[in-house]
């Protein structure tokens, strides 16, 4: 049996799922409800500064897309940090971390980007025996138009500034959570290595309007007739994330920094892959709401039995393994050539292959054979673009297959050559230059 | 029980009063809108689809289906109307196991196709339950045409004539219009009055008038029609049925399959329907399933459907003969009637004689064996009645038409059932009265 436990910026937990700030975190009901179920962790819900706490709207805070047969993929929300007195929350992560000193207890903060406010809050979480904190600088709603949330993960500089004063005020791991809003993800994550964070956590919720009333023209969630965009989250989200993660998992500046990943997270197979590009612990939400906490144990049988297939004995064995295969475009091997196949025994002859080829790509699947319907590759017309293999409804059915080194390439008539070369030495570059391997 | 259920003979109210509907009620109740848009949601939208070209009617499935599971039915129900104009009927009617659903690709995966029936009832239901009409008539053009029979051959041509502006009167001997639909189809497949609604929908568009009571050959002859009107068109069916050919045929108690079911489509209470307590109906389609089924629906304790020849040649679906056996109904193979036995000029018993293929050809063996039972239908196929066709070439008993529906003499079309190459469904006779239509229009617009 393959051992889940992690080691996070110094925070053990007996596996690698945490939740992560939000609903489910915001007291120790549902804290404690989790650890039951088997979370390894649990970042509690954004705490805010000392007096009267925050109000939520009292009207619908979500709005949704969804799939087949109502699965919902993807949530938006617009409530705010959590709106329970900040003595209350303390006493409740005190009572909790006693009760459950195996699991990981980090504690999110919001306070505004005044040095005061920081210096004050921070000795009332330590003082709660919290194995950590993080920054909430992702909330892309309501907290930011006070300047707080992503209006802060939005300037890098903030971002540094913030971080240093935590890193003084405290003994606890700063993780940095870090919003999505934003052109270029490593500079914020840049800023807080550069402030002294412990590891980043990504990503907090994206700007969204899920959906617009056709009969009231409000967008959803609307709250008497009127609306504002919330924060995206769910498995929509997930690529967008990953995507994240694997920049600041392999920018020089910041490899090596422990990751907490986060967006859509909602199967073992999520999770793993989150790790393979380099996060340490994952953090869950929507499928946690959408499900309840017993996914967990899905996730915990999934990833322990993928482990033990594998021969992965602890998670380190694998954490980051998928890093150095994540390049820039211009590195990847243009001699490389892919063609669709077709299993003609697995094929069920709906045509979407021929359509999407033919009136959106390259007119490389013909649809008849004999006078039948029959559906096939064309080798002198497949650029192996795998257009067809994401709409065929058959699992298998359609693959890519390399072309053999030696052999012809029957669109473009050129020998497939088994060298490397990408497009820094391609011909057709006016930038090219002599030949450089791929970093 | 109720008093009758073990009396023999052929009596009525062999059931508790409050068992009728239950017996008789829909038999795919119709789809609630979740349940529709997770069902349109597993289309693929092939291209150029089978199920489309299955279709005799080439409905556009895949598009009617994307706009259920856009939820948009209203447009769905259109693009169904546009094809079929009794697409409520053909969705509760059709045979989709040999037609569309057969041809959908998940049935190649899974062996499951799309509900693509359930579908299209879904559209049009709601299109219809709230009276949107989807069509509007062009110019008058002054012409009128007559189409003789009310069925779904009729009432589609009809519709589309009205669309292109001609007037049409529709004749039909009965007293009711429909056709089949409304005298002929189980009643568990189109439930609470459907069948009359649907006329009503498709008249709805206006420009049609129907005369009831009217019969060809008797009111009026094809000559006085031809006379009055710039076309005609029969969608007549089929109104006769083919002997037994057994000694005994006309006892008390032998009767014709179609006639019963018309008197069950038709009676205000079902438990007024006499029925046998043992019952042998006679055939291999889908009228013999239909009128075992509904026999035993109505309390009849034994039903057994005696069949010449074997399994695989029976013309009732697979699906059909499967919802028989559900019902508790005894499907036999290689038995053909001989003779009835009577007692006091009342049906007993069947004898039958034991069949096979010998050289490819049906063959009696000789032996016989006897059911005892109270009533036995026929239901061995139905004929074309040529007295109402006068002068019109027929071959093989109906009338002979081109590709557009057009006889050998000018100015006179049909389609449905009583033509070569209808071939007893619903919706084929759908197509052919709107592709006659259009072939009328045709010729009227070049005659002008
Ligand atoms: C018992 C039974 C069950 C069936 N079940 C199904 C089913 O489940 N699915 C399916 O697809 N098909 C089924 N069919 C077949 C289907 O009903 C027919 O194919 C279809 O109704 C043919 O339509 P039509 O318009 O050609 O003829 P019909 O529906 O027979 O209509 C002909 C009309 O013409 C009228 N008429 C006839 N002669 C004259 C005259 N001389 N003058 C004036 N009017 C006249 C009749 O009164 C009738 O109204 C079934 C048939 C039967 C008998
Ligand atoms: C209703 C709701 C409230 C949230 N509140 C917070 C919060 O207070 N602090 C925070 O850091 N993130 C908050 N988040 C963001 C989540 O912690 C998480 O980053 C995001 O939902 C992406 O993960 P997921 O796709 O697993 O849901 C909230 C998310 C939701 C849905
Ligand atoms: S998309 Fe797949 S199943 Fe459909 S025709 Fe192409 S190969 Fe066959």
């Amino acid at each position: 049996m393959a051992d889940l436990t992690t080691h996070f910026v110094g925070i053990k937990s007996p596996n690698p799922f945490w939740l992560a700030s939000a609903p489910p975190t915001d007291k120790a009901y549902n804290v404690e409800r989790a650890f039951k179920a088997g979370w390894g962790g649990v970042v509690w819900k954004t705490l805010g500064e000392e007096g009267p706490p925050v109000v939520n709207v009292n009207g619908p805070r979500y709005g949704a897309i969804w799939g087949a047969d109502r699965r919902l993929l993807g949530l938006n929300n617009i409530e705010l940090i959590t709106d329970r007195a900040l003595q209350q929350n303390l006493r409740e992560i005190k009572e909790v971390k006693m009760k459950w000193p195996d699991r990981a207890l980090v504690v999110s903060i919001m306070v505004p980007c005044e040095e005061e406010s920081w210096k004050a809050i921070l000795p009332l979480v330590e003082e709660t025996g919290a194995d950590g904190i993080e920054l909430n600088f992702g909330c892309p709603h309501g907290m930011s138009e006070r300047g707080m949330g992503s209006a802060v993960g939005q300037v890098p500089e903030y971002v540094e500034m913030v971080v240093r004063w935590c890193k003084q005020y405290t003994r606890m791991p700063v993780i940095t959570k870090l919003t999505p809003n934003i052109t270029d993800i490593r500079k914020p994550a840049r800023a807080a290595k550069a402030g002294g964070t412990d590891a980043v956590s990504l990503i907090n919720t994206i700007n969204s309007i899920t959906a617009v009333n056709l009969d009231t023209f409000a967008p959803e969630p609307s709250i008497d007739g009127k609306g504002t965009h919330g924060g995206y989250c769910g498995p929509a989200v997930k690529p967008i994330a990953l995507s994240m993660v694997s920049e600041i998992a392999r920018d020089p500046e910041t490899f090596g920094l422990p990751i907490s990943g986060i967006g859509g997270i909602t199967t073992w197979r999520d999770a793993a892959e989150f790790m393979a590009l380099g996060s340490g612990t994952v953090q869950v939400c929507t499928a946690a709401m959408t499900y309840g906490f017993k996914i967990v144990e899905e996730m915990a049988t999934g990833l322990s039995n993928w482990m033990d297939e594998k021969g992965y004995a602890g998670v380190d064995d694998f954490v980051g393994r998928a890093v150095r295969n994540v390049t820039d475009w211009q590195y990847l091997n243009l001699n490389y050539v892919t063609k669709a196949r077709i299993d003609q025994d697995l094929c069920i002859k709906c045509g979407r292959c021929h359509i999407a080829c033919e009136d959106t790509s390259h007119q490389a699947i013909r649809k008849e054979k004999d006078g039948k319907r029959f559906f096939e590759v064309m080798d002198d017309e497949c650029v192996g673009c795998n257009l067809c293999v994401n709409v065929c409804p058959v699992d298998d059915c359609i693959t890519m297959v390399p072309v053999a080194p030696g052999l012809v390439d029957e669109r473009t008539g050129r020998v497939v050559s088994a060298d490397y070369a990408n497009w820094t030495t391609h011909p057709n570059n006016p930038m090219a230059k002599a030949a450089e391997p791929a970093e | 029980m109720a008093g009758s259920a073990f009396k023999d003979g052929i009596a009525p109210g062999r059931l508790e009063p409050t068992q009728y509907a239950a017996n008789f009620a829909d038999l795919h109740p119709p789809l609630a809108r979740h349940e529709a848009l997770v069902e349109a949601d597993r289309c693929y939208f092939c291209y150029d689809a089978p199920c489309m070209n299955a279709c005799p009617t080439s409905i556009d499935i895949p598009m009617f289906i994307r706009q259920i599971a856009t939820d948009n039915p209203m447009g769905a129900a259109e693009t169904i109307f546009s094809q079929n104009i009794l697409g409520g009927m053909c969705a509760r009617v059709c045979p989709t196991e040999t037609l569309c659903e057969e041809a959908c690709v998940r049935e190649e995966a899974e062996g499951k196709p799309v509900k693509i029936g359930q579908l299209q009832r879904y559209a049009t239901d709601i299109a219809m339950e709230a009276g949107r009409q989807f069509f509007t008539r062009a110019e008058p053009t002054g012409k009128r045409i007559a189409v003789v029979g009310a069925g779904p051959a009729g009432l589609a041509c009809a519709h589309r004539l009205a669309v292109k502006g001609h007037e049409v009167v529709v004749y039909d001997a009965r007293p009711k219009a429909g056709g089949l639909n409304e005298y002929g189809i189980a009643s568990y497949k189109t439930v609470d009055g459907f069948a009359r609604a649907e006329v009503d929908y498709v008249t709805a568009i206006g420009g049609i008038a129907i005369e009831l009571g009217q019969r060809l050959g008797e009111s009026f002859s094809l000559d006085d029609l031809r006379a009055r009107y710039d076309a005609v068109f029969l969608g007549i069916g089929l109104g006769g049925v083919n002997a037994l050919k057994a000694e005994g045929e006309d006892a008390e108690g032998v009767r014709d399959a179609v006639d019963f079911i018309a008197e069950l489509r038709q009676a205000d209470d079902l438990s007024d329907v006499a029925v046998g307590r043992r019952v042998v109906v006679i055939g291999g389609g889908m009228t013999a399933i239909d009128a075992a089924v509904q026999a035993k629906l109505l309390g009849a304790e034994d039903l057994t459907i005696c069949y010449r020849r074997g399994k695989q040649e029976m013309n009732a679906s697979q699906f059909e003969q499967d919802l028989a056996a559900s019902k508790g109904v005894t499907i036999r193979h290689w038995l053909s009637p001989r003779r009835v036995l009577t007692q006091g000029g009342k049906v007993v018993g069947l004898e039958l004689e034991y069949m096979q293929l010998v050289d490819g050809r049906l063959t009696g063996l000789g032996h016989t064996m006897t059911i005892p039972c109270d009533q036995v239908f026929k239901a061995i196929g139905q004929t074309f009645e040529p007295r109402s066709a006068e002068g019109l070439a027929l071959v093989g008993g109906r009338i002979e038409t081109d590709g557009q529906g057009r006889t050998s003499r000018e100015g006179i079309w049909a389609g449905g059932d009583c033509i070569v190459g209808g071939d007893d469904l619903t919706v084929t006779a759908v197509a052919q009265g709107r592709d006659a239509a259009e072939s009328i229009h045709r010729f009227l617009a070049a005659a002008s």
